[in-house]
């Protein structure tokens, strides 16, 4: 789960991170408002959306698709300025490098105390699965793509490691420190800064903070002008709280739907749905309909608990995609029985008007009972008993469709 | 032999009077699996039925081990306790002097994952297996050592060692060496989460020095780089063939496909790097999972095991 950089902030004020002030604003109204509360006569005037790349991001109408400004995050110098950027934000969509084509939709702003900077630093920290211990990195390099840094100049980011129950090393936040050039007072900032997210990070069940950039003012204090923070979802059990942070908006609606349903969705470009058990085996079948030269239309894995009731809704989810010419199910049974899942297939097909062609295999537990229910069904399923036949044969059928 | 479990096993189940504890204990017991008891904290003391035999409950996973002298402890606890179960084997059979904790759970939170994990590697004599994945088998004459939720009865006792992130998948490449009249030594499936146990580099080592396995399958899947590491290892110490696949090559970036472990991110973790670091490593590559088998019997042929 992400959040917002206004509430990203606000985690990081009561961890004692140095953020500059700022205001959350929904309208021009607000913003304006929020200027004159702000008392800075230079402002930040920031698109909140879930996606990296805003500074460099362009505006676009959401009726008409015209250009209405170049970058998501504006200084403002004046009052007037910030009406112009909060009108040119606002309810506009916003197209970044991370966003895809289609952008999103900015319902969200924040109005930020300006700052005198001396320069710019990028920080992160995340889960190393290799080390299997947080990680925290940071680079000289701020406000640049930080992908960009690892690619060119590997050099310039500087790591260390946190534990979660032990904390981070004294020694090794100096380290960083004296990496990073800092001197003085600014070098207690950092060492304070690392320590207090590194807790931060363990106390809300982070999976990502990244800071870029992190700043070091023209009076040395290092403070976090961006905030971008994402949880391990499978925490939030014992964090409550998070529900009200919770944009609905930011996320894909089948995807939450799917996921509400014991199903795990991900929408694709192609023409062909797939219903799988099991994430290796739903991967691996859209790979094999791309070796027979078609194109998945979606990853779905139904579980291992799947039901009646879960594969009607997975059935349902793939027919809602207009661009579905074919599904092929794909079910290795284990835990789960073929038949029961034949069963759900015609009764979903029935239900749900099935137009597109079925190609269905079966592979172990009850997968003779589960060919012999489509086999005397009225509906027209092609069986295939492994992947390479299912995938040739749903990839074929949806060429003969064209 | 086989790797980490063989049919005279004794197991302990974590979780045994909860409802997937219950269900797979039965399970396991079908397969003739040597389950000597369970643990579910408060419910010391009851035995729970199995098709086979009935078996005793203990409060905790120490007393567990003291009265029944169990080598293995499976987990089938929710994912909020599981990582403490974990931890609770782990303190367990260091005390007895080593054992293998096999956690069938999925959606643990990955710090509490990364405790986990550490307190394993504190005792060199204790094993971890997981979490998020469908167990460890060795299947035997009759049934056999089945820890986890896969289907017993796709498999037989052979020499093919298989290694794997995912779980339908793993249960795909047992079907494909039968395809081709091969069995199993024993199946591994380390899990799909970014932070785990046994890795595919600790099965492949032990592959290499069991002498019942002639060949090994291992099946990765995009995220992390342990296919790469386990490539590069293999091509140094691996005197048996290995053939390789990965899931994921249709996978977009920054998306996770269903595994927490599952995602590209950064532009690392892909399939075609995985698969070119399988290549690199001498690993015969199969880019279709209906595939294996055949390349698995290529493979043999070269080394003159068929």
């Amino acid at each position: 789960m992400n959040i917002h950089e206004y509430q990203g902030k606000i985690l990081f004020k009561e961890a004692g991170v140095k953020v500059q002030n700022g205001i959350h604003c929904k309208t021009v109204n607000d913003a304006l408002n929020a200027y004159d509360l702000l008392g800075s006569k230079v402002v930040a005037v920031k698109s909140q959306i879930h996606a990296g790349g805003r500074g460099k991001g362009t505006l676009y109408d959401i009726e008409t698709n015209e250009l209405v400004m170049e970058g998501g995050v504006k200084i403002a110098f004046s009052r007037e300025d910030v009406e112009e950027y909060a009108k040119n934000i606002i309810g506009r969509k916003l197209v970044t490098k991370q966003t895809g084509v289609n952008g999103k939709i900015v319902n969200n702003l924040y109005i930020e105390a300006g700052c005198s900077i001396e320069h710019e630093y990028y920080l992160a920290l995340l889960v190393d699965r290799e080390k299997k211990s947080i990680l925290i990195m940071a680079s000289t390099e701020g406000g640049m793509d930080i992908e960009e840094v690892a690619e060119k100049t590997p050099e310039a980011i500087h790591k260390i490691w946190a534990h979660p129950v032990d904390g981070l090393n004294e020694k090794d936040a100096l380290e960083m420190a004296d990496n990073l050039n800092l001197e003085g007072n600014s070098k207690q900032d950092l060492v304070s800064m690392l320590d207090s997210l590194s807790r931060m990070f363990v106390e809300k069940d982070c999976s990502m903070i990244e800071i870029n950039p992190l700043v070091r003012s023209d009076s040395g204090e290092m403070i976090a002008l961006d905030a971008k923070v994402s949880f391990d979802d499978n925490a939030s059990f014992r964090h409550p709280w998070r529900e009200e942070m919770r944009d609905h908006s930011e996320e894909e609606e089948v995807e939450t739907r799917a996921h509400d349903h014991g199903l795990s969705y991900v929408k694709l470009d192609g023409n062909i749905g797939c219903l799988v058990n099991g994430a290796g085996l739903a991967m691996a079948s859209m790979d094999v309909i791309k070796l027979y030269g078609g194109e998945p239309a979606n990853f779905l894995d139904i579980g291992g608990g799947a039901t009646r009731e879960s594969i009607t809704t997975a059935f349902g989810i793939i027919l809602e995609d207009d661009n579905v010419e074919g599904i092929l199910v794909n079910i290795f049974g284990g835990i789960i029985q073929c038949d029961m899942v034949a069963r759900s297939v015609i009764e979903a097909s029935n239900e749900l008007g099935l137009k597109v062609p079925l190609v269905v295999r079966f592979s172990g537990t009850n997968h003779v009972e589960g060919k012999e229910v489509l086999d005397n069904c009225d509906l027209d399923v092609h069986t295939a008993s492994t992947l390479a036949e299912g995938a040739e044969k749903i990839v074929n059928l949806t060429r003969s469709v064209e | 032999m086989s790797i980490w479990i063989h049919e005279e096993s004794k197991v302990l189940i974590q979780g045994i009077t909860g409802k997937q504890g219950t269900f797979h204990g039965t399970k396991m017991d079908e397969y003739n699996t040597n389950v000597v008891g369970g643990v579910t904290p408060g419910k010391g003391g009851q035995f729970v039925d199995l098709p086979n035999k009935k078996v005793p409950v203990f409060n905790t996973v120490a007393e567990g081990l003291e009265e029944t002298n169990a080598d293995v402890s499976v987990i089938y606890v929710p994912a909020r306790f599981a990582a403490a179960a974990i931890i609770e084997a782990a303190d367990a059979f260091q005390e007895k002097g080593g054992g293998l904790i096999v956690c069938i759970t999925e959606g643990i939170p990955i710090l509490d994952m990364v405790k986990a994990v550490a307190k394993v590697n504190q005792y060199p004599e204790v094993r971890l297996i997981g979490p998020n994945c469908p167990g460890i088998i060795t299947p035997g004459d009759i049934g056999g050592c089945k820890v986890g939720i896969m289907p017993g009865f796709i498999h037989e006792k052979g020499r093919i060692g298989i290694v794997s992130k995912s779980g339908t998948l793993t249960y795909e490449a047992v079907a494909q060496t039968m395809s081709v009249g091969e069995g199993q030594s024993t199946c591994v499936g380390i899990g799909g989460d970014p932070v785990n146990g046994t890795g595919f580099i600790d099965c492949l080592d032990a592959f290499e020095k069991d002498p019942q396995t002639v060949a090994v399958v291992m099946i990765g899947e995009i995220g992390g780089s342990a296919e790469e590491e386990a490539a590069e290892w293999a091509s140094k110490n691996m005197t048996k063939p290995i053939v390789g696949f990965v899931a994921g090559s249709t996978a977009p970036p920054g998306k996770r496909m269903g595994h927490a472990g599952a995602i590209i991110s950064g532009g690392k973790g892909t399939a075609a790097e995985k698969f070119k670091a399988f290549e690199e490593a001498g690993i015969y590559v199969a880019r279709d999972p209906s595939e294996i088998g055949n390349v698995l019997v290529k493979a043999l042929e070269d080394s003159g095991l068929r």
